[in-house]
C-alpha cells in the first residue's frame, strides 16, 4: 500500500514536468499566433530589420534576422572561446593531472559554472572590454558594448560544460586502448590526441552542442555586455542584440500586454525554443550514432 | 465543466458583492473621520493631456495625496491635443500640455464657454552629446542630426560632414517607448505622416539613461541624446554638442538657453486649469501645491524648472480664486 502511494507520487512528479513543458509550448504558440494575426509571418521570417515601435507608437518592423544573426554570433563566438579551452582542460584533467591537482581543479571549474551570469556580464563590461579587448584592438575599433566581450563572457560560462562532459567521455575510454598504444611505443601526447580524443569524440561533440544551446539561451551577460542594437553585421567589435536580450529589453520596458510589441516576445521565444530544441535533437542523434561501445 | 464554471462565477459574484459592501462601509467611516478633522478637503479632480507633463502631475498628485487623502485625483495621458479636446468639452479640470494652446483649441473652449488659466510649470530639453574624448564634433545642424538618426542614415562620421574622420558612429539613444525619443523625432525628423523621415533602428537603445551615458562616455566616436537633466548630472566624461536649427551657429544647452527658449531642442510645459474648477477649494489647493512643489520635484523627473518668477506669477494669478473659496 505504502509502496503504491510512493510510486504514484513519483509518477505525478514525472507527469508534472511533461505538463509544464507542454504548457509553456502552448502559451508560446497561443501568443505567437496572436502576433502573426497582426504581423506578417513572411516579414518576420525574411525581414532584415528588427525595429519594434519605430518612430513611436504601434508601428515598426518585425524582421527576425538581425536577432538570429546576433544570437548565432554569440553562439559561435563563445564556442570559439570555450571549445579549445574546454577540451584542453578535459585532456589535462583526464590524462595528465595527478589526483591532487584534479581534486582542486574540478571543484574550481564547478564554481565557474556557478557564478551568476549577471556578474559575468559585468565582468565582461568592466574588465574584458576595457582591459583586454580595447588595449589590443584599439579604443576606436571596439565599441563599449560589443559582441566579442559577450562571446568571451558566454565562452567562460560554457567552458565548464564542455570540460566536464568531455572529461567524462575521455575517462570512460577503456584503459586497454591506452595501454595498447603505449605498448606500440606511443608518447603520452600521441596517446592523448590520437587515441583518447578520437575515441571520446561523440562525447565531446555532444558537449559542444549542449554548450551551444546554453550559449544561445544565455540572456543576462549579453544584455549587459553586447549592446542592444539589432543589426545585420559580422563585426564582433560592434554592438549587436540577441533574441534573448531583445526579449529581456521588451519585458523590462513598458510594452502593454496584448500589443503587437508584446506579442512579438512570444514569436521570439518560440524562435529561440525551435533553435535550442533542434540543437538538442542533433546532440542526441550524434551521441547515439557515434557512440563507440567498448566492452 | 460549464456547470462548475457557473458555480464558480456565482461564488466570485458573492465575494465581490461582500467586498463592495465592506468597501462602502469603510468609505463612510473615512468620510466621517475627515469631517470631524475639519481642514480635510474632499472631491474629485480630473487631469488629462500630455504624457510628457504627466510624470510631474503624477509626482505632485502623490505628494498631494499625503496631505489631502480624500481628494481623488486622476491623471490621464491622452496627449496634449487629446487633452485639450476633452478640456474644452468640459470633461476635465486640468489639461497637461507640452506646448501652448493653439488658436483653434482656444476657439473650441470659447464656444463651450470654458474659461481657463495657463500656468507654465517647467521646461523639457534634451541634450545631444558625445564623449569627452571626441575631438572633432562641436556643432551639428538639424540636417546633420537627421542624417545621423534617420532610417538608413550615416554610418560613419565623414558621411555627416566630410571634415569629420572616416570612423563609425556609435549611437546611443532612448528606446522607442520614451517621450524623449518622440520629441527628438518630431523636432528633427518631422512628422512621418507629413513627409517626415523614419528614425533608424540599428542603434543601441535603452530605457536606462545610465546605460546610454556609459556607452557614450566610453568611445570617442559616440553620439547620443537624452533628457537635459541627465546630462547636467553626468557632465564628466560627456561633451555637449551645440545644435543649430537654422544656419550653422550652434547653441549649447544650459539652464539659460533652455529657459529662454533659445536652445532649439527644448519646449515649455504647461498646465491649463478651468476657472470654474479653480473656484473649488480642492482644485485651488491642488494647483497651489503644484506651483509650490514643482520647482523642487522637477529635476528628479528629468525636466528643467521654469524661472522662479513663473511660479510666483502663477501663484499670484491663483490668488483671487483661492480668496473666493
Amino acid at each position: 500500500m505504502g509502496e503504491r502511494v510512493i510510486i504514484n507520487a513519483l509518477f505525478a512528479c514525472a507527469v508534472l514536468s511533461i505538463a509544464v513543458t507542454v504548457g509553456i509550448v502552448a502559451v508560446l504558440l497561443f501568443d505567437t499566433v496572436e502576433f502573426f494575426r497582426e504581423s506578417s509571418l513572411v516579414d518576420f521570417l525574411t525581414g532584415m530589420v528588427w525595429a519594434p515601435g519605430q518612430g513611436g507608437g504601434e508601428g515598426g518592423q518585425y524582421g527576425v534576422w538581425p536577432l538570429i544573426n546576433g544570437t548565432l554570433m554569440i553562439g559561435l563566438g563563445s564556442i570559439v572561446v570555450g571549445l579549445p579551452l574546454g577540451v584542453l582542460t578535459a585532456i589535462y584533467l583526464s590524462e595528465y593531472a595527478n589526483p591532487r591537482v584534479r581534486g582542486v581543479l574540478k571543484p574550481t571549474l564547478e564554481i565557474l559554472a556557478g557564478i551568476p551570469t549577471v556578474i559575468v556580464g559585468y565582468f565582461a563590461l568592466q574588465f574584458i572590454t576595457p582591459s583586454l579587448l580595447r588595449p589590443i584592438f584599439g579604443d576606436d575599433r571596439v565599441f563599449v558594448f560589443n559582441a566579442a566581450a559577450g562571446s568571451i563572457a558566454v565562452g567562460l560560462m560554457i567552458l565548464p560544460i564542455i570540460a566536464s562532459i568531455s572529461e567524462d567521455a575521455m575517462r570512460s575510454v577503456p584503459a586497454s586502448l591506452r595501454e595498447a598504444a603505449f605498448g606500440l611505443g606511443s608518447t603520452k601526447r600521441q596517446v592523448s590526441l590520437r587515441v583518447v580524443v578520437p575515441a571520446a569524440l561523440s562525447g565531446i561533440a555532444a558537449s559542444v552542442i549542449l554548450a551551444f544551446s546554453r550559449a544561445v539561451g544565455e540572456t543576462m551577460a549579453v544584455t549587459i555586455a553586447a549592446g542592444n542594437s539589432p543589426k545585420m553585421t559580422l563585426d564582433f567589435f560592434t554592438s549587436i542584440q540577441t533574441l534573448t536580450a531583445s526579449i529581456a529589453q521588451t519585458v523590462s520596458g513598458e510594452a502593454a500586454a496584448g500589443t503587437v510589441r508584446y506579442n512579438a516576445l512570444f514569436a521570439l521565444g518560440l524562435t529561440l525554443f525551435v533553435i535550442t530544441l533542434t540543437m538538442n535533437l542533433i546532440s542526441a542523434r550524434i551521441v547515439r550514432r557515434f557512440r563507440q561501445v567498448y566492452s | 465543466m460549464t456547470e462548475r464554471m457557473r458555480r464558480r462565477g456565482w461564488l466570485l459574484g458573492l465575494t465581490l458583492a461582500l467586498a463592495l459592501v465592506a468597501a462602502a462601509c469603510g468609505g463612510a467611516d473615512d468620510a466621517g473621520g475627515s469631517s470631524s478633522g475639519g481642514s480635510g478637503l474632499s472631491g474629485k479632480i480630473v487631469v488629462d493631456g500630455s504624457s510628457t507633463v504627466a510624470p510631474i502631475s503624477e509626482a505632485i498628485t502623490e505628494e498631494f495625496r499625503k496631505e489631502q487623502p480624500n481628494v481623488d485625483v486622476t491623471v490621464g495621458t491622452s496627449g496634449t491635443g487629446g487633452g485639450f479636446t476633452k478640456f474644452c468639452n468640459g470633461e476635465t479640470d486640468i489639461s497637461d500640455a507640452s506646448r501652448a494652446i493653439k488658436d483653434e483649441e482656444k476657439q473650441a473652449c470659447e464656444a463651450k464657454g470654458i474659461k481657463y488659466q495657463e500656468f507654465r510649470v517647467g521646461l523639457d530639453g534634451l541634450a545631444v552629446v558625445t564623449s569627452a574624448k571626441n575631438q572633432f564634433v562641436d556643432t551639428l545642424t538639424f540636417k546633420q542630426l537627421a542624417e545621423i538618426f534617420k532610417d538608413g542614415g550615416a554610418t560613419t562620421w565623414n558621411q555627416v560632414d566630410p571634415k569629420f574622420p572616416n570612423e563609425k558612429i556609435a549611437i546611443f539613444a532612448p528606446d522607442t517607448e520614451s517621450g524623449t525619443y518622440d520629441f527628438f523625432n518630431e523636432k528633427v525628423l518631422g512628422d512621418p505622416a507629413d513627409g517626415g523621415m523614419k528614425p533608424r533602428s540599428d542603434y543601441t537603445a535603452s530605457s536606462d539613461d545610465n546605460t546610454l551615458v556609459q556607452g557614450i562616455e566610453g568611445q570617442a566616436n559616440s553620439w547620443g541624446y537624452f533628457g537635459f537633466a541627465y546630462y547636467q548630472n553626468n557632465k564628466q566624461g560627456l561633451k555637449d554638442i551645440k545644435v543649430a536649427e537654422k544656419g550653422t551657429t550652434g547653441i549649447s544647452p544650459n539652464t539659460e538657453t533652455i529657459t529662454s527658449g533659445e536652445y532649439p531642442l527644448s519646449r515649455p510645459l504647461f498646465i491649463y486649469v478651468k476657472e470654474d474648477s479653480l473656484k473649488k477649494p480642492e482644485v485651488g489647493q491642488y494647483v497651489k501645491f503644484y506651483l509650490e512643489q514643482t520647482p523642487q520635484l522637477i529635476a528628479d523627473i528629468g525636466y528643467v524648472a521654469a524661472p522662479p518668477d513663473d511660479y510666483a506669477q502663477g501663484l499670484s494669478k491663483l490668488q483671487p480664486f483661492l480668496a473666493t473659496s
